[in-house]
């Protein structure tokens, strides 16, 4: 299998607490790969320097070959990585349709267009209704974004990112604070899209984690103690001990 | 409660009554004989101008600039200065009292002086793009002030107003209806902008950056255009402004009045069309009032203007409104 982004050794520190501390990772074309960790284990921390919007303090993050460790969160977005926030990042005074389509708007070439009215482009309105649709949320459309429940925005979050149409999506938590219900609805929707995009799953819920990941690896103070199957990482002494073992 | 539409209608009247009022009150004074007003509504429609295109940095694009009125000082010297050298020499190049060459020179100065302040202070955030912005508008205050030959502090009178085709700016009228036209130009275009792609994503960035980056896009340099077409158009205010005053001097950038610019915004309501405008208007008549009362006229003023935005959001628009007008 091929590695769509490989990291070697990556390093990040916040003054003396190493959050990021060595992290070598491969991830295959195609797998939903999650990483799980406890709380403060740099898995925020690692996806961001994979997004671009942290730099790291050495080692080395290629992308289909290519080395992007220096290029800026905006290019990397382009090249097709996009990341959803653990903590909902909505526009909540405009529609839900807007935030979508602001997201289809920026592969629809560049967007320096200054006359015409964006909410009037019929083409990003219509693929902002369409990925609505994919996700379930075609019905809240042009709700205010501020009035969706939370696990809507959740679900609009994902909405957002696949509209930029990344083939590498990074999810930060995706079912945070959602409920039972919402939470069976996500895992459900993100089976639907696996396959179709390369996923790296961050996610403290274990049942969801061992039901949809096809590779596990496990973050510990900033390194990575363990990578595989999900039957390999429930068999792994040192992960028992280190975090299963915990709960 | 309201729903956006009924209350887009709303903002939509008031906005045209506010601008039909400002079309034709100054006039009929002026035609009964009452310059007086219709000098005042020139200047409040020329600074109008200015803080409508602040308003799109500092309102839309989340900028709060406070090195504004360099624009208005830099497209002021760029009409005086060629007046200048028309009538006593020297500087043959740019000597001219031809509006076009001036207001070509006035924004293309405004332009290159946003394109690099605005490179380098958009490099900052929150507090330190404010101080940033303020020290280049300083830089030019100095500047102006050392040209000696220039009138330096004191300023210069100018000799001449523009010569412009099919009008005449020494008739009070015509410089009135010029200042009104650019203004709902202005208006129109800040409003085009702002709904646009391009204004989508400024609006966007403004309140969640790292989210629109993450999009793809590079919200820098949204941002450093916002700040070009904003600074050419305050430029060409301050073009008027000479033309309107006769006059130019170092003051006209000072940071107090960049401060001024920034409270005609958040006063009137910020990341609306009309509450420039408002801000504008309320910012002339309450200077003109209170200074004629008493020379402390800053104090009250200050006070009234921390009591808006403590109490009312919106700023004026939105107290019209009665609820926060951040639509
Ligand atoms: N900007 C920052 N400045 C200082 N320390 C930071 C910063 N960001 C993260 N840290 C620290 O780095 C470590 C890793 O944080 P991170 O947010 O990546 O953890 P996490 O695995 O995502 O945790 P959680 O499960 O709570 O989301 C923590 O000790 C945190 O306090
Ligand atoms: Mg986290």
């Amino acid at each position: 299998m091929s590695s769509l982004l490989q990291v070697r050794d990556l390093r990040k520190s916040f003054g003396g607490v190493a959050a990021t501390d060595g992290v070598t990772l491969d991830i295959h074309k195609g797998e939903l790969h999650a990483i799980i960790g406890p709380n403060g284990a740099g898995k925020t921390t690692l996806i961001a320097q994979l997004s671009g919007a942290l730099r790291p303090d050495s080692g080395v993050i290629l992308y289909n070959g290519a080395n992007i460790t220096r290029r800026p969160p905006h290019r990397r977005a382009r090249l097709g990585i996009t990341r959803s926030f653990q903590i909902t990042s909505l526009v909540m005074e405009m529609s839900v349709l807007d935030n979508v389509a602001l997201a289809v708007q920026a592969r629809d070439g560049h967007s320096f267009r200054f006359i015409r009215a964006a909410r009037k482009i019929a083409h990003l309105r219509e693929r902002a209704r369409e990925t609505l649709r994919e996700v379930g949320l075609e019905t809240r459309a042009d709700a205010p974004t501020a009035e969706l429940s939370h696990g809507e925005h959740r679900q609009l979050e994902i909405a957002v990112a696949l509209a930029t149409g990344a083939e590498m999506m990074l999810l930060d938590e995706p079912m945070a604070g959602l409920g039972g219900t919402d939470s069976a609805r996500m895992i459900d929707f993100l089976k639907r899209l696996k396959g179709t995009r390369t996923i790296l799953l961050i996610e403290h819920d274990m049942d969801a984690v061992f039901a949809l990941a096809d590779r596990i690896s496990v973050l510990v103070y900033g390194r990575i103690i363990a990578t595989g199957s999900p039957d390999e990482i429930r068999g792994n002494a040192d992960v028992r001990h280190a975090y299963l073992g915990e709960e | 409660m309201k729903t956006p539409l009924q209350a887009m209608t709303k903002t939509g009247w008031i906005t045209a009554a506010v601008l039909l009022l400002l079309g034709v009150v100054p006039p009929l004074l002026m035609w009964m004989g009452n310059e007086f007003y219709l000098l005042l509504s020139t200047r409040l429609v020329i600074l109008a101008v200015a803080a409508v295109s602040l308003n799109l940095i500092l309102g839309y694009g989340g900028m709060a600039s406070f090195g504004h009125a360099a624009f208005i000082g830099i497209g002021a010297y760029a009409m005086g200065i060629p007046v200048y050298h028309e009538f006593y020499g020297g500087a043959e190049a740019i000597a001219s009292t031809n509006g076009w060459f001036q207001i070509g020179l006035a924004v293309g100065a405004s332009a290159l002086f946003a394109l690099i302040t605005g490179a380098i202070s958009l490099r900052t955030k929150g507090v330190y793009f404010i101080m940033i912005t303020m020290a280049f508008a300083q830089m030019v205050f100095y500047l102006f002030q050392s040209l000696d030959e220039y009138g330096g502090d004191d300023g210069l009178v100018i000799e001449m107003r523009s010569e412009l085709p099919w009008i005449n700016l020494d008739d009070p009228l015509q410089m009135y209806f010029l200042a009104f036209g650019t203004l709902l130009v202005t208006m129109l275009l800040v409003h085009l902008i702002v709904n646009s792609r391009f204004g989508m994503v400024l609006r966007v960035a403004k309140g969640n950056d790292e989210r629109v980056v993450t999009l793809g896009y590079n919200t820098y340099l949204y941002r450093l255009t916002a700040y070009v077409i904003a600074g050419v158009i305050a430029g060409f205010a301050g073009w008027m402004m000479a033309n309107f005053s006769s006059f130019i001097s170092p003051s006209m950038t000072g940071w107090t009045r960049s401060g001024d610019l920034m409270f005609m915004v958040i006063l009137g309501g910020t990341a609306t069309a009309l509450g420039p405008v408002l801000g504008a208007a309320a910012f002339v008549l309450i200077e003109e009032a209170l200074s004629s009362v008493t020379v402390y006229w800053n104090l009250p003023f200050g006070l009234m203007l921390i009591g808006v935005v403590l109490f009312a959001r919106g700023g004026l628009l939105g107290m019209l409104h009665g609820r926060r007008g951040d639509k």
